[in-house]
């Protein structure tokens, strides 16, 4: 199947990934051609088929509600973009 | 010395034959003079190594040295370092400096190892040629002008030129066993959950599991010893004694019932790979083996399930990467928006960005169902063909690639022709299971793999069935040309 322009534009908004202009039409195709790919799995019987989530069925498991780890805010910050007094600095949000 | 393997390695270090300050010595120079044909390493921590080794120098002497004490390894640049930029091949993490050890460093580190640096990558772990690192492809050892398979290609080219006796990788669709293939070593991928993924850059969470690298399934054995082991802070880490995977390489395989798929010697299998494959299946029956013809009649749908379900996972994954908590962050952003939108357009390279956008298609409203949902029952339809040839059969063996090391360039544009290089190694990813490539022929000089598929947890008999073959055969111990 091929995908139109418009629904790139939409990926690309919730994917928060800026795309150009010129590669649009590109960009397009491959994933046109990735799409082709995958729909051949629309034409297999799956009817009473359960959806695997873990191959050996395995649950998530659950643990005390303790605390386990120690404060690393200061080396988890040193590595940060910005920073100032503990936050995290992004561009301004609200005017 | 680099002709060594681990084994003899442990046994000359704690014999005292040599020191692990040597052995270092001698890999670090090696990475020195040699990796500008390779660039499988992307970051050489030589003082670091150094420090250890000679900290594992005093342990020897001591007496009390844990199993892998001195011994050099590298890490794929996918797992976090302390102190150690871990880039995953990406620009986005170009300054990434993690302040803690994965699991898997740091079960090194408490066996003695001593951390020769980070290997090359696809970035994200997303390809099969190496052509996507933000650090530039990888060579092969055995053809500069060919690739060394993907994404692990950085450990698999180093280990086939003795830049180091073993390497950690991963595997999320083939990422050890085709790079291991290519470059004619061995490397296993462990049943998902034996390994914890703690630390390790995720991919596609339910397929993603770390493995060891090596020239010998011997070796294996000796890096799965420590690698594997139950973790709480993975969640789907499962908590399953480890057994010593040294123990038993020398069992007896008389008897041995190997299941070949009929659908794994198909159309699209080169000739002369398939020779080679055929005559290591013979020498299992000169061994004792006894081989079935099964089928795996759903062989074809798991690259098309898999590039449903690996961009899903990805998508989500690769979300955390914006551009205000450590990474990359785009020059002079106008507004949040802006930030998040140009931080991601340039700090991940095209095949990211591609597999993100599928991703998301997969997974937004009105295609979950569709794409997602369909994909996940056909994983189900993908592990039950395992389940009944697992009824027949001990173990599976194929071809790990349908071809030797291909060209660069030469999968062109379209992105499909490169992800049809893991049609034989997707599978096992899906379902979960172990899977091994172990050298055994080459064709037009370059390196062919066997893959060794196993049941959940059979990693033990894997590695012995691998060793057999290995004390019967030598394509493990071919070097390639410049390297000795």
């Amino acid at each position: 199947m091929s995908i139109e322009r418009q629904e790139i534009e939409k990926l690309a908004t919730l994917s928060r990934i800026a795309i150009g202009e010129d590669t649009i039409t590109e960009v397009s195709q491959r994933l046109s051609s990735v799409l082709e790919l995958v729909d051949q799995l629309q034409a297999v019987n799956t009817e009473g088929v359960e959806a695997m989530s873990h191959p050996m069925k395995a649950t998530q498991r659950l643990r005390e509600d303790e605390v386990s780890e120690i404060n690393q805010r200061e080396a988890l910050q040193a590595i940060a973009p910005d920073t100032e007094e503990g936050l995290f600095l992004v561009p301004k949000v609200i005017e | 010395m680099h002709n060594l393997t681990i084994a003899e390695l442990v046994k000359g270090l704690q014999g005292k034959e040599f020191s692990s300050v040597e052995v270092t010595q001698h890999f670090l120079a090696r990475i020195a003079k040699l990796d500008a044909n390779y660039n499988a390493v992307i970051t050489v921590t030589a003082d670091q190594a150094l420090k250890a080794a000679a900290a594992a120098d005093q342990r020897l002497a001591a007496g009390n040295a844990p199993a892998l004490c001195g011994v050099p390894i590298l890490h794929k640049d996918i797992f976090c370092t302390n102190g150690v930029r871990t880039s995953c091949g990406s620009k986005m993490l170009d300054n990434f400096i993690p302040p803690y050890n994965a699991t898997v460093v740091e079960n090194f580190e408490q066996a003695g190892a001593v951390v020769l640096g980070k290997t090359n990558m696809d970035e994200f772990a997303m390809g099969s040629s190496n052509e996507t690192s933000f650090y530039g492809p990888v060579k092969n050892p055995w053809a500069s002008d060919s690739v060394p398979g993907g994404s692990s290609g950085g450990s698999a080219a180093a280990v086939a030129a003795r830049l180091a006796p073993g390497a950690t990788a991963t595997d999320t669709g083939g990422s050890i066993r085709q790079p291991a293939a290519l470059c004619g070593i061995t490397g296993l991928k462990p049943t998902y959950g034996r390994v914890s993924r703690w630390g390790m850059i995720a991919f596609a969470s339910s397929l993603d599991q770390g493995g060891p690298m090596a020239r010998t399934a011997e070796d294996c054995a000796i890096l799965l010893n420590c690698m594997a082991s139950y973790d709480d802070k993975d969640s789907t880490c499962i908590d399953r004694e480890v057994p010593d995977y040294s123990a038993t390489l020398g069992d007896d395989i008389k008897g041995l019932k190997i299941g070949v798929p009929r659908e794994y010697f198909s159309e699209g299998l080169d000739p002369d790979t398939e020779k080679a494959v055929r005559a290591a299946l013979a020498e299992y029956e000169a061994q004792g083996a006894e081989l079935v013809e099964i089928s795996l009649p759903n062989t074809g749908l798991s690259v098309p399930a898999y590039y449903v379900i690996a961009p899903a996972e990805a998508s989500a994954n690769l979300s955390r990467f914006d551009g205000v908590r450590y990474g990359y962050r785009c020059d002079a952003p106008k507004d949040l928006n802006d930030m998040y939108t140009r931080t991601r357009a340039e700090g991940f390279g095209d095949e990211v960005k591609r597999r993100i956008l599928i991703g998301t298609y997969c997974l937004s409203a009105g295609y979950y169902e569709a794409y997602y949902g369909k994909a996940q029952q056909v994983r189900q339809l993908i592990q039950q063909d395992f389940e009944k040839a697992f009824e027949q059969v001990d173990v599976i063996m194929g071809p790990t690639t349908p071809s030797p090391a291909f060209k660069f360039g030469s999968k062109g544009d379209d992105p499909v022709a490169m992800y049809l290089e893991d049609i034989y190694t997707i599978a096992t990813n899906l379902a979960g299971l172990p899977g091994m490539s172990v050298p055994c022929g080459m064709v037009d000089e370059k390196p062919v793999g066997l893959q060794i598929i196993g049941n959940y947890f059979d990693e033990a008999r894997m590695l012995n069935i691998a060793h057999q073959y290995q004390q019967a055969t030598q394509w493990h111990s071919l070097t390639p040309e410049g390297v000795a």
